[in-house]
């Protein structure tokens, strides 16, 4: 208990930095994953065709990969470039420092796999609604755009919640894989707390409690939303 | 005011369409009747363009609908279509679903839309659901809703498709009314129906389709009464 009680706060802070990676991500997925999502529904094949290798990618491989090869990947693949164009083309040299910051590194993997899903989503949501919407509005003289924009979207908007809601809960679960480069989110913190304390059990144990807490705020969070849209009409 | 020329429209193999010829003059009220699947909805949706002909010109006041520089946002805008399903937009209260295009695509005031709206409301008899959402409706109810959502952008042509067979029996009067009453104030109409009673009364001119094609057209008389062809013949037997 008293070792508890002296990491709490560390673990607490932990927390606090799982949910502001979790609610940046999230943020930046729901933006990408809108605008890819209608990429998927584009007029134009070669958007489109963008968009699915884009989703194909981030569904199709471990966000623990993505994130390998975003902090590790990116920097090596930018260094040899470089050495590339110096050696090649006797280009003058740009950039001395290679390293991405953590926390970009964490901000950039989560939001483009979060993003894939999202798109997957919205485009869902957008398919759902009956055509003779798009038509109606269409008729009226509206443009795809205007069309989109006020007659689908409001409306795809209710049908996503739930799966958005989902979604938001598995990303902010998933942070924790940002621990194995180090970004001190809550479960690099219970690594590292248990390292000197040597308490594993109540630590991890501690850690799990905070990830629920977390989790089920932002279900209930997503209950009012669509409670409160669905009394909207 | 509209004329289709040779138009076909095809959906991968199946032809729909093959070939209508035909004009609607200002003020004409124009039915169209026929069997299922004989094209009339189709023809329909080609004249605002939510479907695209394969074949043929349609002419909407002289403007050619299939030249690459006519702006179809704007033929639409003076062209009212109401469907079979209302499509109203579930989001919006029947006095926004009517406000809407006005305040998009005229650029309207919202002050002055929702004034064009009211009186809109009025004259389809539902001044006093103007706060309601459309899933409060009845389906009569609704479909006055899309009519009068269609009138607020001052359309030159209202196209029906099928406005009242969605309806259960007891509301079709009640919406085959309002359209009678924009046929007196001279609107032009083209209406697909399966209401003969109604294409006799209010129709300047009947036109059967039947496998894609105009079969027969004239007066309500010369359909109803003394037409001979026989393919009309076996739909009227059937129907009436």
């Amino acid at each position: 208990m008293d070792v508890v009680l002296r990491t709490y706060p560390i673990l607490l802070w932990g927390a606090l930095s799982t949910l502001q990676i979790s609610l940046i991500s999230i943020a930046l997925g729901c933006v990408l994953g809108l605008a890819v999502g209608l990429a998927r529904l584009s007029g134009y094949r070669i958007i489109r065709t963008a968009a699915s290798i884009y989703i194909d990618f981030f569904r199709g491989t471990p966000l623990l990969v993505q994130i390998f090869l975003i902090y590790f990947g990116l920097p090596h693949l930018l260094r040899q470039s470089q050495l590339y164009l110096i050696e090649s083309y006797n280009m003058p040299q740009f950039f001395t420092q290679f390293a991405l910051p953590v926390f970009l590194a964490a901000v950039v993997s989560c939001s483009l796999n979060s993003g894939a899903y999202i798109a997957e989503i919205f485009r869902a949501g957008v398919q759902s609604i009956e055509r003779g919407q798009m038509e109606a509005a269409r008729s009226l003289g509206m443009t795809t755009r205007q069309a989109m924009r006020y007659v689908i979207l409001p409306q795809a908007f209710k049908v996503v919640i739930p799966p958005l809601g989902n979604e938001f809960i598995a990303l902010l679960k998933d942070t924790s894989l940002l621990s194995v480069i180090g970004f001190e989110e809550l479960t690099r913190k219970g690594q590292l707390t248990v390292g000197w304390s040597y308490a594993a059990f109540p630590i991890w144990i501690t850690v799990a409690f905070l990830y629920l807490v977390m989790t089920f705020g932002l279900s209930r969070l997503v209950d009012y939303t669509e409670r409160r849209l669905k009394t909207g009409d | 005011m509209i004329r289709v020329e040779n138009l076909h429209k095809s959906f991968k193999k199946l032809e729909v369409l093959k070939g209508i010829d035909c004009q609607i003059k200002a003020n004409e009220v124009v039915v169209i009747i026929g069997p299922s699947g004989s094209g009339k909805s189709t023809f329909l949706r080609c004249i605002n363009m939510l479907e695209q002909p394969t074949a043929g010109n349609i002419y909407i006041e002289g403007v050619s609908l299939s030249d690459p520089l006519t702006n179809i946002n704007h033929i639409r805008a003076e062209l009212g279509m109401v469907f079979q399903r209302f499509n109203l937009f579930p989001h919006k209260t029947a006095l926004e679903n009517i406000a809407m295009a006005p305040i998009k695509v005229r650029k309207m005031s919202k002050a002055d839309a929702k004034i064009i709206a009211y009186d809109l409301l009025e004259k389809v008899g539902l001044s006093d659901k103007a706060d309601v959402y459309p899933d409060q409706l009845s389906g009569g109810q609704q479909q006055r809703v899309a009519i009068a959502r269609a009138l607020a952008m001052n359309p030159k042509v209202m196209l029906f498709d099928e406005p009242t067979s969605s309806l259960d029996p007891e509301m079709v009067g009640e919406v085959l009314a309002v359209i009678k009453d924009l046929a007196k104030e001279g609107m032009t109409m083209m209406v697909v129906t399966h209401e003969m009673g109604f294409a006799r009364e209010v129709g300047d001119r009947v036109i059967f389709m039947d496998e894609g094609l105009i079969v027969e057209e004239g007066t309500p008389e010369e359909i109803f009464q003394t037409a001979k062809n026989p393919r009309l013949q076996t739909f009227l037997s059937k129907i009436l």
